[in-house]
């Protein structure tokens, strides 16, 4: 395996764990303003070691078991269908047609749900409250259910799921982190420009292993990858270029689209 | 029990049919039709190298122009 793919594997599967998780953090700082950190903590742990179950118990048997090549096309498969999709919202958000992911506006909308909630538990902080758990319970399990298909994904393909583990936990200590040095300033994380960087790479290696799983040769083997990964530079570029020439937005437009 | 694990199912199946398909089903269509190119094309080292790059590009670029928001006269 040579070394360029594994930067590009570490890189993917970091970068993608980044934003998802950004997403996820959002959503726990929501809840643990509204309803107490106690519960927020609790519901944003408990979902992370159940995403940590899965990906043991669906990547090991994935490896042991399955023929490689068999695995690589369904492998790349699903990154390519993942990766066309953010690189898609990409192109679309770059050129106008999209409104920016707006973590403040996903903050706002979260603390303005629960603020619905009865608002008893919240008054008297109970040791649990069950909506603050349930709802950073659901924000990171559903933001990061992402995050293990990619680790799973791109770690079985290359026999490589411990570093991608890794690589992840990597990425979730750094958001941790930084969520508790900036707290709600969680808007100032260039996520839509990481998204675009993540969709290049995982549409990249879905490509790649598609073609090597159905037995197609690539020239220079894995030194294929950084190649395919300037080719969609380029791709998405020219995309976001041509929509918005040929296709201009006003700008009202573009601000009032939903992210 | 059969309720729980009905529930549990249709949750699964429902995941999947949204990540695959969602809004995009041409990006679903895409991806099959580059697998089946690459077992057309399997053997080969130029040509694979070449069209499934390609085709994935094609329908990248068909898929944001579904996509876009439409303006009057557009």
């Amino acid at each position: 395996m040579h070394t360029s793919s594994t930067v590009v594997l570490v890189l993917a599967v970091f970068a993608a764990s980044l934003v998802e998780m950004v997403e996820a953090l959002t959503i726990v700082v929501a809840a643990g303003v509204s309803r107490g950190w106690r519960s927020a903590l609790e519901g944003a742990v408990a979902a992370a070691l159940v995403l940590g179950v899965l990906v043991v118990a669906v990547g090991v048997p994935l490896i042991r078991y399955i023929p490689l090549d068999a695995l690589r096309v369904v492998v790349g498969a699903l990154l390519l269908v993942l990766g066309l999709s953010w690189l898609r919202k990409a192109i679309l958000r770059s050129s106008g047609h999209k409104a920016p992911h707006d973590e403040d506006l996903i903050y706002a909308e979260t603390v303005a749900e629960l603020a619905t909630e009865p608002s008893g538990a919240a008054v008297t902080r109970p040791r649990r409250d069950s909506v603050g758990f349930a709802v950073a319970f659901k924000g990171v399990f559903l933001e990061g259910t992402e995050v293990v298909l990619i680790v799973v994904s791109l770690g079985a393909a290359q026999h490589r799921l411990g570093l991608a583990a890794l690589a992840a936990a990597a990425a979730l200590v750094v958001v941790a982190v930084a969520g508790l040095i900036v707290a709600r300033q969680l808007s100032e994380v260039p996520e839509n420009t990481i998204k675009t960087a993540v969709g290049v790479m995982l549409t990249s290696f879905g490509v790649f292993w598609v073609g090597e799983g159905a037995g197609v040769h690539w020239p220079g083997d894995d030194l294929a990858i950084p190649v395919l990964v300037g080719f969609f530079v380029v791709v998405y570029v020219a995309c976001t270029a041509l929509l918005r020439v040929r296709f201009p937005v006003p700008a009202v437009e573009a601000e009032g689209a939903r992210p | 029990m059969m309720a729980a694990l009905g529930r549990a199912l249709r949750a699964f199946g429902h995941f999947w049919w949204d990540f695959v398909i969602g809004d995009t089903p041409e990006l679903a269509l895409a991806t099959a039709v580059i697998v089946a190119v690459a077992f057309l094309l399997a053997g080969t080292t130029i040509a694979g190298a070449i069209v499934l790059p390609l085709l994935a590009a094609v329908f990248l670029l068909a898929s944001s122009l579904r996509g876009r928001k439409r303006v009057p006269g557009d």
